[in-house]
């Protein structure tokens, strides 16, 4: 393996598993829709989407090489859609619990 | 840092000391352009959370007509794309200029397949009379009342599948682009940056489909056993 200075070059056989595992992600995902899970059947299927979202950001993106300006832009992009996210569904998750000020 | 022999190269721009603060510069920017995308698609994924929350039962049914085995397939096939874009990336990092354009080809390839499949796809939404708005729209298994909401998913169905689709027509452009310079021997192990933000951007597409595919194939795919 060649170094040219200070990019990092990753092997073969590291994206060879990753793909591996994104595909056995892929199978496993499907394969679990057809289990009767109740409310946690999202929670399975969120949670292997946000894995193979990791592998692909940190292999195949080079985040876990990237420097410190890129990575906190990164972060503050998921924190932003965190926000996006949460701060919707306060209102529209709490509808039916809390009642509507003035009616 | 081998400033003087990279400094030595066309590539580098005038504002820049070194080509690697150049290719951070770009690097960072194209994260940049990506988080704008992420909000961008933020607001449907947000669309569709509030909508799902409300119409759970019609939404787990019309899930259910979709194909998950071309679904499941369709993520496999854009899954290899982005190998062969991030081996395409490989071979700019160590110059070898045959393989950059034979792993841009292949990612071409791959890309071409998963729209022919999602074309056959939406070919079958047209035919079973799955196309929101339309006045023979009708849904098997949802009551009458609700065939609205069923609409509804399919409205997100055809915006959210069909802005992914959008990005990877302009994804494969900028591939045949990459793929012409690729072979007039541009990139090399000084400077392969346009490969590697288009990786980015490659990459940043499959990560939209790795959550599509779950949440739009998959709700509760137990009711329809």
């Amino acid at each position: 393996m060649s170094d040219n200075g200070q990019t990092h070059i990753d092997s073969v056989k590291t994206y060879v598993l990753v793909l591996a595992a994104l595909l056995a992600c892929t199978v496993v995902t499907t394969a679990v829709a057809y289990v009767d899970l109740g409310p946690f059947s999202v929670v399975a299927a969120l949670a292997i989407a946000c894995f193979k979202m990791l592998l692909v950001a940190l292999f195949f993106m080079h985040v876990r090489h990237s420097n410190k300006l890129t990575r906190l832009v990164v972060a503050g992009g998921l924190l932003w859609l965190g926000i996006l996210l949460v701060l919707t569904m306060t209102d529209f998750a709490t509808r039916g619990i809390l009642g509507v000020p003035g009616k | 840092m081998a400033d003087h022999a990279h400094s030595e190269t066309l590539a580098l721009r005038v504002q820049f000391d070194t080509a690697a603060q150049q290719k951070d510069a770009s690097t960072l920017g194209m994260w940049i352009f990506l988080i704008t995308e992420i909000m961008f698609f933020g607001g449907m994924f947000t669309c569709y959370t509030i909508y799902r929350n409300w119409y759970p039962h019609v939404f787990a049914v019309a899930s259910t007509s979709l194909n998950a085995t071309l679904g499941a397939a369709n993520t496999c096939i854009l899954l290899l794309s982005s190998f062969t874009m991030v081996m395409a990336v490989r071979a700019g990092q160590l110059g070898q200029q045959k393989a950059i354009v034979w792993f841009l080809i292949l990612t071409l390839l791959f890309g071409g397949a998963f729209l022919g499949v999602k074309a056959v796809e939406w070919n079958e939404k047209f035919e079973e009379h799955h196309i929101p708005g339309q006045s023979a729209f009708h849904l098997d298994g949802v009551a009458p009342t609700e065939q609205g909401s069923a609409q509804l998913f399919f409205s997100l169905y055809f915006a959210m599948t069909g802005l992914h689709a959008l990005h990877m027509v302009i994804g494969v452009g900028i591939l045949l682009w990459l793929i012409m310079e690729a072979r007039k021997a541009r990139f090399t192990a000084d400077y392969f940056t346009p490969v590697d933000v288009a990786g980015l951007y490659w990459h940043f597409v499959d990560v939209i489909w790795i959550f599509l595919f779950p949440l739009l194939y998959l709700i509760d795919r137990h009711l329809g056993k």
